[in-house]
């Protein structure tokens, strides 16, 4: 990662990049039929600042021992992990197509041994913490420096084993370690703060030996910024609470937890894509 | 008589015959392992004495993790050091590892193909005392249902650390399953280990039922034939220290020498070796059989050796199974 100020021209490049994921998405979504909306969509310029700019990897070879690892815990909204792999040259932006499907090397809940570059099975919740903290004691144990990035959701923080990792984490003071939490406050039976109150979450993370930043998940050069001061934290782990928009760039998608757990259907997808082509020239027109 | 072709422990039915527990056959292999080999790592949820990881902490302590009584959060961590170049072993009881975080080994060891050897202590009944909440009956049943995983149920303490050093040739996941207390030697040093073979431990001329054991259990299956034997009664026994991969060519010889079959385990009948003798069976040569194990019923606190009693699980009750069958 570049450790000097965004310029602006990168920055540009960057949203239009996230634009350009979000239609993909939709897409891709529209042709699977089945799938999550609402997260992907929200974490769409998180994928895009790791993948386009803070990741050390190499797309051409997926299992260089010295990358970063991006470990997705939150396996469901591997369709905007799936998108950023294409459009960073992992596989053909094509294969988007068998999402899904039988034969397909994306399947509904990413699996490693399926899709090099994945880096872990995950779809069950609460279990890719566990994992980010096996790969970082691995790079200890091997003195290599890549940094192992976890992408948790808010919800499966109700799962215990979520918290059996944060301990672990705070006790080993695991600094190649990064956890980011897409606070998007919905999960599948509505908000999270209804179905099971997760706050104070970073009170809880605090306590548990970590340092915790706050960011707007939706700010692309915000969110690089700050993973850039968790790079500058050696104590401990470091929790990033990324606040995003659930459906972010969608408008009828934002904010709404029905679209947690499905697909849009031909019309929405027409609609959307209207929204985010709209929103293209938009991103261009105010920085040409 | 004992296979001599087996070089197997020649004082077996003496009074004062050597034993020692499975799990310290495990504690040996780890430390050998670890000597030999500087990516071996061992993760235990608060149970290191009496899992038997002991010996490997004290030698190797930058490649120990304690994790606390965490057993999902300790084979989710296994499975991120066993696919970043590390072989790990977790380390707990098997009601717990593989009970309690069955879906997390499901998911980061055995479909996402980890290098990490799960094993599962104080399995069985004869883990006494403590009750059938700590007394694994079904550990067999849920991880051979694994696709990709093998499974080894060692007889004694040197086949538990011949099986532990044979799962470590692997790259890929397995699961160990390990006994409290000690339990006579039947093999020795000599003796051949092949995963994929199922070896006949008692021979004798003209057998009228073939017995299938597996762990500790051997021992009592061995017992029965020999004071069958007296009887005049002749029986084979048969060692199946593997579940998976499982020797489907043996077990259908041997079942067809006598015609009639016995499995005896320390272990639910209903999917350990039992099922998984039958499966074979049903398919490539159906077999009447009888099922010595635990039926459909947990267990309670006591002595083991009260308990197999008590259970219909000792070598009378294989001997009844046996007679039972052959006057069928």
């Amino acid at each position: 990662m570049d450790t000097t100020a965004l310029l602006q021209d990168k920055l540009v490049e960057l949203e239009l990049k996230a634009n350009q994921a979000r239609q993909l998405l939709i897409e891709t979504l529209l042709e699977a039929g089945s799938g999550h909306s609402a997260g992907p969509l929200g974490m769409t310029d998180i994928f895009t600042a790791f993948y386009f700019y803070i990741l050390k990897h190499d797309p051409k070879n997926p299992d260089w021992v010295d990358r970063d690892r991006l470990i997705l815990s939150n396996g469901h909204i591997c369709p905007i992990r799936y998108v950023s792999m294409a459009m960073a040259g992992y596989f053909p932006i094509e294969e988007l197509k068998t999402l899904r499907k039988i034969n397909s090397r994306l399947q509904g809940h990413p699996h490693r041994s399926a899709l090099p570059g994945v880096e872990t099975t995950s779809g069950p919740l609460g279990e890719g913490l566990s994992q980010g903290i096996g790969i970082a004691l691995a790079a200890k144990l091997d003195k290599k420096n890549y940094q192992v990035y976890v992408l948790a959701s808010d919800g499966e923080h109700q799962e215990g084993n979520t918290w059996e990792a944060a301990m672990f984490a705070g006790k080993h003071k695991l600094n190649n370690l990064t956890l980011v939490i897409d606070r998007n406050n919905i999960q599948i039976d509505g908000f999270t703060e209804n179905v099971m109150p997760l706050e104070p979450l970073k009170e809880k993370y605090l306590s548990f030996g970590w340092e915790v930043l706050e960011v707007d998940g939706n700010n692309i050069e915000a969110f690089i910024n700050t993973v850039k001061e968790a790079r500058g934290i050696f104590e401990k782990p470091v929790c990033i609470i990324a606040h995003t928009i659930p459906g972010m760039g969608v408008s009828f998608m934002e904010k709404d937890f029905t679209w947690h757990g499905k697909p849009p259907n031909k019309e929405e997808a027409q609609k959307a894509l209207t929204q985010l082509r709209t929103l293209q020239g938009r991103i261009q027109s105010e920085h040409q | 008589m004992l296979n001599p072709d087996l070089k197997l422990n020649e004082k077996l039915f003496d009074e004062d015959v050597e034993s020692l527990a499975t799990r310290d056959g495990f504690g040996q292999a780890l430390v050998e392992l670890g000597e030999k080999n500087p990516n071996v790592v061992v993760l235990t949820a608060d149970l290191s004495e009496s899992t038997r990881t002991d010996g490997f902490e004290k030698k190797f302590p930058e490649r120990f993790f304690e994790v606390g009584v965490a057993e999902q959060n300790m084979a989710a961590i296994a499975a991120g050091l066993g696919t970043s170049g590390k072989m790990a072993f977790i380390s707990s009881y098997a009601t717990f590892s593989p009970g309690k975080n069955w879906e997390t080994i499901r998911t980061t060891i055995v479909y996402n193909q980890a290098n990490v050897k799960v094993a599962g202590h104080h399995s069985g009944i004869m883990t006494g005392p403590d009750g059938a909440t700590h007394q694994a009956t079904e550990d067999i049943a849920i991880t051979r249902v694994w696709p990709g995983i093998e499974v080894y149920v060692p007889c004694d303490a040197i086949e538990a650390k011949k099986a532990t050093l044979e799962s470590a040739k692997i790259n890929g996941p397995a699961y160990l399953r390990f006994t409290r207390d000690k339990t006579p030697i039947i093999t020795t040093k000599e003796t051949p280990f092949n995963k994929n073979k199922v070896q006949t431990f008692w021979i004798s001329e003209n057998p009228q039922a073939t017995i299938f054991a597996c762990g500790y259990m051997l021992y009592f299956a061995l017992l029965a034939a020999k004071n069958l034997e007296s009887q005049g009664i002749n029986v084979l026994v048969a060692n199946v220290s593997t579940i998976k991969p499982a020797d489907e060519e043996s077990i259908v010889e041997l079942s067809k020498k006598t015609g009639k079959v016995i499995t005896v385990e320390d272990h639910q009948i209903t999917g350990g070796l039992g099922g998984m003798i039958a499966e074979i069976l049903a398919k490539k040569s159906p077999t009447p059989m009888e099922f010595i194990g635990l039926k459909d019923t947990f267990a309670e606190s006591g002595n083991w050796k009260d308990l197999l009693k008590k259970y219909e699980m000792d070598e009378k009750a294989i001997e009844k199974a046996v007679e039972n069958i052959i006057n069928k």
